[in-house]
């Protein structure tokens, strides 16, 4: 059998991000461009993930398309929700995972993922978007940070300052008074970090934990938040480097397995 | 010249009959008989038997809900000064209340009400309100909480003494006496209806369901306000009837094929119908079991019996009955997953969803999926979400279906 070229693409609600696989398991090319649903970041995502490929679109066997965005995105062969492709994803970016929790931009979700992959159950945050990567975006910004920065000025914490509105709008004004009273920044970001993983951990004990647990979404980048968490649920969170492509990586490998049936 | 005359099929009757009990009450008003408003699970045996009009809030939010009326009613009662937390009904009700106006629904105005905390116990103060802003007599029958699976006699005796107590005084409100041979007749014919209507939906067992399931929440007015009437029997047994046509014929009202069964769980996203009903039927996925629906008929024999039956409203049960009732129906009618509706404007509804889901998950071994939304607040729902996690639970049970076959 040939090469058999599949590509994912999981358009977010901030980012887009692509991914080509060979035969379901080698990984040809990815790519993210920080523009989700609505804008070009679908388009110049699909085009980079060709570009360093080096191929034509026609050589794709199939195009997966996933995310907030997957039902307007155009020229997929298939459509499948990001909470099937997280878990497809997940399991094939880190083996025997059981649980997988995933924060993007604008929801958090956790899924429960049978022994042999499947996806089993799962729960997503109410319409309120605390505690997502919006969040985060929104907090990094009042503190003059980008949100890359926080998972380094966290790991320098000694404390942390409790934050304890849900609310992102009441949030931001808790931590704008919080800066006027000079606390340590580091420990300001830690005790954000601790309120996302809070909210989070909320929706993991209601599914219930099954361990081995893996992160996957932008905000898997964060060690800060994946450090809060375990500490929330006290047990070990694997990340892949490519966690942030989970989405993506598992549309890809669903399509792979639609070209064989 | 063909003479034949076509029956007109049942769910044109019963709203048509929705229709005339609306005008029945108008007509009444106009007489200058006394009109109430009405709680959805108080007796309406006794205002049936007494031939008293009575008119129903909740519905009247329901249809402003699903005609579109429904957030601007209830930013304006926002801004009376009541909360958004509040149910959107009761906000619809206190808007309607003020303005004396409702474009897309007005209900004859009250001179007393009837209430009944069975599906609600918050409605307590909302009628109370009504009550001081209306100038009009509230009369009330407390259903106690049942936290037990089964009422006892003392509950019995508890709602009878109220029962008995709100006749009287709607005899000095309304100069109407009651005639206990009338109530007899009212209560054969209640229970006509409800068989009918239990009839009818039990049909969702079959494979395909005859009908779509959100055909309930079309048709299930006429078993609220207008179960005591013989014409509310007659449709509910025809519509049984036509159910059991196309169970025989393999044939459904819901178009395309059923791939999916489900339960769903709560009141109807009225501003939403058409998007929730439709993100399902496009999937083939059909709503096959629901408590909602069948909760609008009671089964009994004696007055005691009634009595009983009043307490068994599921939003008048503790947890395990409830549950117990939702894993039944589910077992009952095959679903392969369930939808449950964190239904903003419901304090009972939403309190316990999370708690029902888990244990409805574990007890039937079917995948959830929990939404946010409202009966009549189109502000609270998010199509994206709502479509996300309905495909989300159509893969995993397709997966399901695969294994099954595997």
């Amino acid at each position: 059998m040939g090469d058999v070229l599949t590509m994912g693409i999981d358009v977010g609600s901030t980012t887009s991000k692509c991914v080509i696989l060979n035969n379901g398991s080698q990984l040809i090319a990815s790519s993210l461009i920080p523009a989700g649903t609505g804008t070009s970041g679908p388009q110049r995502a699909l085009d980079a993930a060709l570009e360093q490929a080096g191929i034509a679109h026609g050589r794709l066997a199939a195009v997966t398309a996933t995310g907030y965005g997957r039902n307007s995105f155009e020229g997929a062969d298939h459509v499948v929700s990001e909470l099937s492709c997280h878990a497809i994803g997940a399991g094939a970016l880190m083996p025997g995972i059981r649980t997988v929790i995933d924060i993007g931009g604008q929801d958090a979700k956790v899924l429960r993922v049978g022994p042999s992959g499947k996806l089993e159950s799962f729960l997503m945050n109410d319409k309120c978007a605390a505690g997502t990567g919006r969040f985060l975006e929104v907090m990094a910004r009042i503190l003059e940070l980008d949100v890359s920065e926080l998972a380094a000025m966290d790991e320098k914490a000694a404390g942390k300052v409790n934050i304890s509105s849900t609310c992102t709008v009441f949030a931001e004004s808790e931590v704008i008074s919080q800066l006027a009273k000079n606390v340590d920044l580091h420990d300001l970001v830690a005790g954000i970090h601790a309120s996302v993983a809070v909210r989070t951990a909320g929706l993991v004990r209601r599914l219930g934990v099954t361990a081995p647990i893996g992160m996957t979404g932008g905000v898997a980048r964060n060690a800060g938040v994946v450090r809060a968490l375990e500490n929330e649920l006290g047990v070990s969170i694997s990340v892949s480097p490519l966690s942030q492509m989970a989405g993506a990586y598992g549309a890809a490998f669903y399509g792979w397995n639609k070209t064989k049936e | 010249m063909n003479e034949t005359i076509e029956k007109k099929p049942a769910k044109i009757v019963l709203r048509e009959l929705q229709d005339k009990i609306a005008q029945d009450a108008w007509d009444a008003k106009q007489r200058g008989e006394k009109v109430g408003w009405c709680a959805s699970n108080f007796p309406q045996e006794i205002t049936t038997a007494m031939g008293i009009p009575v008119v129903y809030p909740e519905n009247m939010g329901a249809a402003v809900g699903a005609k579109g009326g429904g957030q601007r009613m209830c930013e304006y009662a926002e801004g009376m000064g009541y909360s958004n937390d509040l149910c959107s009904y009761s906000r619809i009700n206190f808007a309607y209340a003020d303005l004396k106006h409702c474009e897309e629904l007005e209900i004859p105005f009250p001179d007393f009400l009837l209430c009944c905390n069975n599906i609600c116990n918050c409605m307590i103060k909302w009628y109370e309100n009504l009550a001081l802003e209306l100038d009009v007599p509230l009369l009330l029958i407390d259903i106690p909480h049942l936290d037990a699976m089964t009422c006892d006699a003392d509950r019995v005796k508890y709602i009878r003494a109220q029962f008995d107590d709100c006749i009287a005084q709607l005899e000095v409100i309304t100069g109407k006496k009651m005639d206990l041979s009338k109530l007899k007749e009212v209560m054969e014919v209640s229970q006509r209806s409800s068989k009918a209507w239990l009839r009818a939906v039990g049909y969702m067992s079959a494979e395909p369901s005859p009908f779509s399931g959100f055909d309930i929440f079309n048709n299930m007015a006429v078993a609220c306000v207008g179960r005591g009437t013989i014409e509310a029997a007659e449709a509910f047994e025809q519509l049984a009837d036509e159910y059991e046509a196309l169970v025989k014929e393999g044939g459904s009202t819901f178009k395309g094929e059923e791939k999916y069964r489900i339960l769903f769980e709560g009141i109807a996203c009225w501003s939403n119908l058409k998007f929730t009903y439709k993100t399902l039927q496009s999937r083939g996925i059909n709503l096959t079991a629901s408590v909602y629906g069948p909760a609008f008929s009671f089964l009994y024999g004696s007055l005691d019996e009634l009595m009983a039956a009043y307490a068994y409203v599921p939003n008048s049960n503790c947890f395990e009955r409830e549950l117990q009732l939702r894993v039944d129906d589910a077992i009952k009618n095959r679903v392969d997953g369930a939808i449950f509706h964190m239904n903003r404007s419901c304090k009972h509804w939403s309190g316990n969803l999370y708690e029902m889901e888990r244990q409805f998950r574990e007890k039937t071994g079917v995948p959830t999926v929990a939404f946010d939304g409202d009966q009549a607040d189109p502000r609270c729902f998010s199509e994206a979400q709502y479509e996300t996690r309905v495909d989300a639970l159509m893969e995993i049970m397709e997966e399901n279906k695969k294994e099954a076959k595997a």
